[in-house]
């Protein structure tokens, strides 16, 4: 899809595709932006028809999720309390991008610093469902797979801290892709759970997923946890999956998972069988742990990463002045919705004197135990493939009001993040109307392999090519 | 006895001879430039900044780190302690915490009875916050503005054992710590803020009060000074000292109470997950080689190898750039008499005008050790030149030229002695009477003659002589 729009652009006008892009947007009730860089965008795009320039992405639109810092546009998080913020640094992935010639078309909508899992918290309201608007599209990255979805940006950028591109990807039927943590630089995406959180693609397709990967991914000295890799996600897209194992978690299938989601993933096994792979299954023991050590570091780590937000340099300023410690806590009080105000609390709590050691210190053991439960698992296959959520697209409203049930759904994505692994989510079919995802899970750095999984799975069916109806 | 005091030091030395800050790249040369120019994402803690180690720090800490005798750990380990203050954009300050860098090390220093032994308990790094400047005292202050140039300057804080007895040895202390740091060549003691202290003072049998923001080895020595008073009279008013943490106001040298024991801060630490752990084990071995001679082994050397007395020897070896100094005039004139020359004399004059070693080139000293070698001039002759090259310039033997001090000829001092003695008929008599204050007044009279150019002591002999000869 990329190549041809990067053709379409190249012999025709940017102008005219951005601004198509636009007017879309702009008549959209989805609500997938934030911010739309409708200047910014049209005059690179005037640029560009006047004079192209070279790169692996010339003149292709994206959009790109509100965690992600990009220097002169509006960057909040989805939070009033970054409202009007305005980086003046892009993030490594930005650069990059800019460096292979995309242009920004604005910033999208997510739950409030990534907390959760139906775009719903957002300060700016949240985003609708393509597919059923009176469904959440999933998130946190919602925004940005709702726009690919509903054709109103040709693919995006999202970050996954306990399946934020792959949750929206499944619930709107598109391809997102989790890297390998350490993969992509992180350095300008802010920070909600580092040590859990990797930025990635949302696209229509995995070719076009792994172009952006391949764009994005790479050593960059600012960011020490990030590796030094070879890239080439384009290299053997197409050598099909003969002879490969692929392994199903028993733990992953079971109760509490929606029938029809469940006869999408074993149909989809049965393709990847038919395709000349086989399959067996695989046990990663450890997996009813994962939801309670998960939002004990991502909470313990947002605590310390968000007690920056004081108002004191950027950001929200309410009222008059008063003292240094009446100020910050007015403006913060002011400034966080209740679910990041949840989650600062109990990751205060967990990392306090007396009580670090009971949950956090546990939690890490719990996350080893569960890397070592998928070394092990990857050791007799190359892949595993689940469902990426239990069920298709809530309503809205249908579980905010309920914090537990909503990190319940989190249940399939959690453990790839606290091992660090890679796991896309491609489109298996539907549930009453609603795409379901299937999640493949590659080692470490087997971002190839789940890329030439992924796309023998989307050659063999159709459901990539399902668009929803646009919705105004 | 039961007023014998305890003093534990904590030193923040700031490392500001690197070139880049701790975790980003801007520049450490702000002295001199208006606030917040030299700051950057990184340093500012904007959103979604990260860190990145300036290896150069970390060697620098490691030199330090064994310099004072302590195990270097095999990887680096940073910690975030959580703490809301307006100096710390982040709202957490990276610092090792409870994987110091360098453990259990120990200093020798001058203490009230002998030598004593500091033990060191630990040396560990973290980045240093922005400066508050209080409109007015920090109690008081209306508004306060924040500098953030200095944030994220390398810091390295040296944690002693409650081994210090009185201010006097925290002052040696930290005396010894800036000598040490001057040889190892990361840190220029001169600049703002390079030094701060932290102290945590007891009398025996009482609760410890920690004072905060000592700046440099000159505050603490009054800082402490005061507490002590306090100390004892909150224990003479019959009442307990409580466990508290107070700051030094240097303006009114009073200490304030910022906040008591239960008031303490949870600093909630964890591992700071945006810096990998750094294994530094292999650094080691050429760091430890690469270390200079330190303060104590070249006294020693100094002692032995030149016959200098140790006052000599640790007053040349307390600064690096005197101590080479030193050497190198030693190279090239005899070796007692430089000591002498420039331990007692030179840099008395260099700290009367608060200039350094650089202001007087070594040639210019063997050139005047060698003219009191030959008793070309004389001792108050040679001050004279020492005093003209500092404050006006010019050539040893230029100024001896021009201002006359050369030491007068035998000839002349002799005809000077005999005039002198002739017309002091009535001086000569009190001499030889007992009095021997008498002499004094004749060999004035040389000084006269011979203005000042004469040697006072050779002149006294010739007086004696003459006199005999009548």
């Amino acid at each position: 899809m990329l190549r041809e729009l990067k053709e379409e652009i190249a012999s025709g006008s940017a102008e005219e595709v951005i601004s198509a892009l636009l007017e879309r947007v702009k008549r959209s009730r989805l609500n997938a932006y934030n911010v739309l860089a409708e200047e910014s965008a049209l005059a690179r795009a005037r640029k560009f028809d006047e004079s192209p320039w070279d790169g692996r992405m010339a003149g292709i639109p994206i959009a790109i999720k509100d965690s992600i810092s990009t220097r002169g546009i509006e960057t909040t998080c989805s939070s009033w309390i970054l409202r009007g913020y305005i980086p003046p640094y892009d993030a490594h992935v930005i650069e990059r991008l800019k460096a292979e010639g995309v242009i920004i078309l604005g910033k999208t909508n997510m739950d409030e610093f990534c907390m959760g899992t139906s775009t719903e918290t957002s300060c700016f309201g949240p985003t609708r469902n393509p597919w059923d608007t009176e469904r959440v599209p999933g998130g946190s990255s919602g925004g940005s797979a709702a726009a690919v979805a509903a054709g109103e940006a040709p693919c995006a950028l999202g970050s996954d801290t306990g399946g934020s591109i792959r949750c929206p990807a499944s619930f709107c039927g598109i391809v997102g892709m989790k890297p390998t943590y350490g993969l992509v630089s992180r350095y300008g995406l802010i920070s909600y759970a580092n040590s859990l959180e990797q930025i990635g693609p949302l696209a229509s397709t995995v070719e076009d997923a792994a172009l952006m990967l391949d764009v994005i991914a790479g050593h960059d000295p600012r960011d020490s946890t990030s590796a030094k890799t070879e890239g080439g996600y384009l290299d053997g897209l197409e050598d099909g999956v003969r002879g490969m194992v692929c392994g199903v978690p028993k733990e992953y299938l079971g109760e509490g998972l929606d029938s029809s989601v469940e006869r999408s993933v074993w149909d989809a096994i049965s393709v990847l069988e038919d395709l000349g792979a086989s399959w067996r299954e695989v046990s990663l023991p450890h997996t009813r742990y994962a939801l309670a050590a998960y939002y004990i570091i991502a909470m313990s780590e947002a605590s310390s990463n968000l007690a920056r937000f004081d108002g004191l340099r950027y950001g929200l300023r309410i009222g008059t002045d008063k003292d240094w410690h009446t100020t910050f806590s007015e403006i913060r009080a002011a400034g966080f919705g209740p679910e990041v105000k949840r989650r600062i609390l109990l990751g205060t709590y967990a990392l306090s004197a007396g009580y670090y050691g009971r949950y956090y210190l546990k939690a890490l053991k719990v996350r080893t135990l569960i890397k070592e439960d998928f070394l092990r698992a990857f050791q007799d296959v190359d892949v595993l493939v689940t469902p990426t959520m239990p069920f298709p697209a809530f309503r809205i409203g249908e579980r905010i009001q309920d914090p537990l049930s909503l990190y319940m759904a989190d249940v399939f994505t959690v453990p790839i993040n606290l091992a660090g692994v890679p796991a896309i989510s491609l489109p298996c079919g539907f549930a009453g109307g609603l795409p379901v995802g299937l999640q493949i899970v590659g080692d470490h750095f087997a971002e190839k392999t789940v890329f030439r999984v992924s796309r023998a799975y989307e050659d063999a069916t159709p459901h990539h090519a399902a668009r929803p109806q646009e919705v105004i | 006895m039961e007023n014998e005091v305890i003093i534990g030091l904590e030193v923040h030395v700031q490392l500001n001879k690197l070139n880049s800050k701790l975790f980003c790249s801007c520049s450490t040369d702000y002295h001199d430039d208006d606030p917040n120019t030299h700051t950057c994402p990184v340093c500012l803690g904007l959103p979604g900044t990260l860190p990145m180690i300036n290896k150069k720090a970390v060697e620098y800490a490691i030199r330090v780190a064994l310099a004072l005798g302590c195990v270097v750990q095999e990887e680096t380990l940073f910690y975030r302690k959580n703490y809301y203050y307006p100096d710390l954009p982040k709202a957490f300050q990276i610092t090792q915490y409870d994987y110091p860098l360098g453990l259990g090390g120990h200093m020798l220093i001058k203490g009230e009875d002998g030598e004593r032994v500091v033990r060191i308990n630990r040396v560990h790094m973290e980045e240093d916050p922005g400066r508050l400047v209080h409109a007015g005292t920090i109690d008081r202050a209306k508004y306060t503005m924040v500098d953030y140039n200095r944030c994220g300057m390398a810091l390295l804080e040296v944690v002693t054992e409650p081994d210090l007895r009185s201010p006097k040895e925290a002052r040696a202390f930290l005396d010894k710590l800036r000598s040490i740091l001057d040889y190892l060549d990361v840190f220029d003691g001169d600049l703002e803020g390079a030094m701060r202290v932290d102290s945590n003072l007891s009398l025996v049998g009482g609760d410890r009060a920690e004072v905060k923001n000592i700046s440099g080895h000159k505050g603490v020595e009054k800082a402490l000074n005061y507490e002590i008073t306090r100390q004892k009279n909150v224990r003479r008013r019959g009442m307990k000292v409580v466990q508290e943490t107070r700051h030094y106001d240097e303006l009114r040298g009073v200490t304030v109470s910022i906040r008591t024991k239960e008031e303490a801060h949870d600093y909630r630490y964890f591992p700071e997950p945006d810096l990998v752990p750094m294994r530094i084990a292999d650094w080691v071995p050429r760091v430890q080689e690469e270390l200079p001679e330190l303060p104590d082994a070249k006294r020693d050397r100094f002692r032995t190898q030149y016959g200098i007395t140790d006052d000599h020897a640790k007053s040349l070896t307390s600064e690096i750039k005197v101590a080479n100094f030193y050497e190198r005039v030693a190279g090239k004139a005899p070796p007692k008499l430089a000591a002498v020359w420039i331990a007692d004399v030179l840099k008395g004059e260099l700290n009367y005008r608060d200039l350094s070693i650089e202001n007087f080139h070594e040639d210019q000293m063997v050139e005047i050790l060698k003219m009191l070698e030959l008793e070309a001039i004389t001792e108050k002759g040679a001050v004279e030149v020492v005093r003209q090259i500092l404050d006006e310039g010019g050539s040893p033997a230029e100024i001896v030229k021009a201002r006359g001090l050369g030491k007068a000829e035998d000839d002349a001092v002799r005809v000077a002695v005999r005039a002198a003695v002739a017309e002091c008929g009535p001086a000569v008599e009190d001499y030889r009477g007992g009095n021997e204050k008498a002499i004094n007044f004749i060999v004035g009279q040389v000084m006269k003659k011979t203005r000042g150019r004469a040697d006072p002591g050779e002149a006294n002999r010739l007086v004696r002589e003459a006199i005999e000869e009548l």
